[in-house]
Order: C-alpha cells, then sequence, then structure tokens
C-alpha cells in the first residue's frame, strides 16, 4: 500500500495503491492535509491502482472534502474501478463527489 | 486441492470444504493479511471474482476492524480470533473479540441519509449487512460476529 503524489499544473494528483483502508487512512489524510496547509487547492485521487476501500477509507474521503471544501479548494476523484463504484453507489457517496472515469477527463474538469 | 471433475463427472470442488483458524492481536495492521488468507481460500473455490475482490475483503475489514478498535478497545493485548468454513455453497466468517458485546440492530443506522451522509464514520454495519447475505451478532466465549455469503457463479 502506498500514496504516491504529484502535481499536475494546479492539480495535487495523489495515487492510492492497494488498499485504503483502517490501517493507512490517516496516512492518506495527513499527506493531503499537509498540501492543502501549504496552500495546494485543488486535489485529485486516483483509484486505478487500488484494490478495496473500507468505511474508515470511505470516511477520510468525506472529511478531505469538507476540509477542502472549506477552504475553497476541490476534491475530485477519479478511475473507480467496478467494486470501488459499488461502494460509492452503496452508501451514495457516489452524489457526494465528482468522479470522473479517467485521470485526464478529472485533469481537464478543474 | 483441485478442480479435476472426478471418474462420476461430478466436479471434485463441489465436496471440498475448508475450514481455518486464526488468531491476530488487536492491531489494525494485521487486516490486510487476514483478508488476504481468507479471500486466497475463497478464490480456489470458485466464488464469484466481486465476491472475492469487493464482498468479503470489505466486511471482513469492517468486522475485524470493529473487534480491534471497539471490542477490545484497541487494547494490543487483547486477541482477535477469526473462523473461517468454507464450501461450494457459503461461507461463514465468524469475528470474535473480548468485548462485551453489542446490539446489532440498534447500532445500524442509515448513512445514506441526509444528516448522516456527510459524516465521517457509521458506514461500517451498514456495509456488512449489504455486502453479506446474513450478519449476526452474539456472545460465546467472547462477542461473535457471524457473517454468511452465498456463493455465486
Amino acid at each position: 500500500m502506498s500514496f504516491a503524489m504529484q502535481k499536475n499544473g494546479e492539480v495535487v494528483v495523489v495515487d492510492v495503491a492497494g488498499q485504503l483502508i483502517v490501517g493507512n487512512r490517516q496516512e492518506l489524510k495527513q499527506k493531503v492535509l499537509d498540501e492543502l496547509e501549504k496552500g495546494e487547492r485543488k486535489f485529485l485521487i486516483d483509484f486505478s491502482q487500488t484494490g478495496y476501500i473500507d468505511s474508515s477509507g470511505l470516511g477520510v474521503l468525506v472529511s478531505l472534502s469538507k476540509k477542502i471544501r472549506e477552504q475553497g479548494g476541490e476534491l475530485r476523484l477519479s478511475n473507480l474501478n467496478d467494486d470501488l463504484k459499488t461502494l460509492f453507489e452503496l452508501t451514495k457517496l457516489d452524489t457526494l463527489f465528482q468522479i470522473t472515469d479517467t485521470r485526464e477527463r478529472a485533469l481537464q474538469s478543474f | 486441492m483441485s478442480s479435476r471433475p472426478d471418474r462420476g463427472g461430478t466436479p471434485l470442488l463441489d465436496s471440498l470444504h475448508v475450514a481455518l483458524e486464526l488468531e491476530i492481536p488487536s492491531d489494525v495492521r494485521y487486516i490486510e493479511r487476514v483478508v488476504e488468507v481468507v479471500t486466497h481460500q475463497v478464490s480456489r473455490l470458485a466464488y464469484h471474482p466481486r465476491q472475492v475482490t469487493l464482498n468479503l475483503p470489505v466486511a471482513l475489514t469492517e468486522a475485524l476492524s470493529n473487534a480491534i478498535l471497539r471490542g477490545n478497545a484497541d487494547v494490543t493485548q487483547r486477541c482477535v480470533r477469526i473462523h473461517c468454513d468454507v464450501n461450494r455453497e457459503r461461507v461463514i466468517l465468524e469475528v470474535v473479540d473480548e468485548g462485551s458485546g453489542f446490539d446489532l440492530l440498534a447500532c445500524m443506522q442509515d448513512p445514506t441519509s441526509p444528516e448522516n451522509i456527510v459524516r465521517e464514520d457509521g458506514r461500517g454495519l451498514f456495509l456488512m449487512a449489504r455486502l453479506m447475505d446474513r450478519v449476526e451478532s452474539f456472545t460465546n466465549h467472547g462477542n461473535v460476529v457471524r457473517m454468511t455469503l452465498h456463493r455465486h457463479d
């Protein structure tokens, strides 16, 4: 499991490799909050290398979205596989996030 | 273990039954490895890929997380035991902690309601109930959460 961050124009892109679950969610949260603290406002989390997400992982995404919005920024998500789409649909979090099929389209949408 | 048909043409898988017993300290870092061990066995019995990559991993992660953080109050010295009983028809997973138990129905809330959807917590039991066919909670030498999932092709 790892979280790789890179800057693409004005957007901070985070790649989640492996699972996003109770044991590592704080690491993702802290990395994104550190960037927010430094002044970054546009965030894209890409799930093309992600296995599964548990309720803690979903909760961290909700929390980050709220904190980023409070600072006038935006968090978008891309590349959810069918399993992850099902999770977002079950929890109705697909209505809370802007989710894009590809990273490229997500980057263009900011 | 093999999927080779026997002489009567019945797949050998049909008569297979796998039972696993695992025990871990109350530490969330063990969760991923337990999920790997369990899903590996289930995948060998030709369950639907989605059951192996979504239903079981997420539901088991939730049950383990609850057992470690709530049941055992994150006290590392307390153990969590996992029983996995799987055949070609169903998987039964039991997660046992040293806590006093909880009322499953009373703790269940709807995380999709407008007032809850923006909350960070409260989706764990909901996901277990949605992803498994049956979820029960009872006390038997510890607090037990039992989850059952029937095999789909």
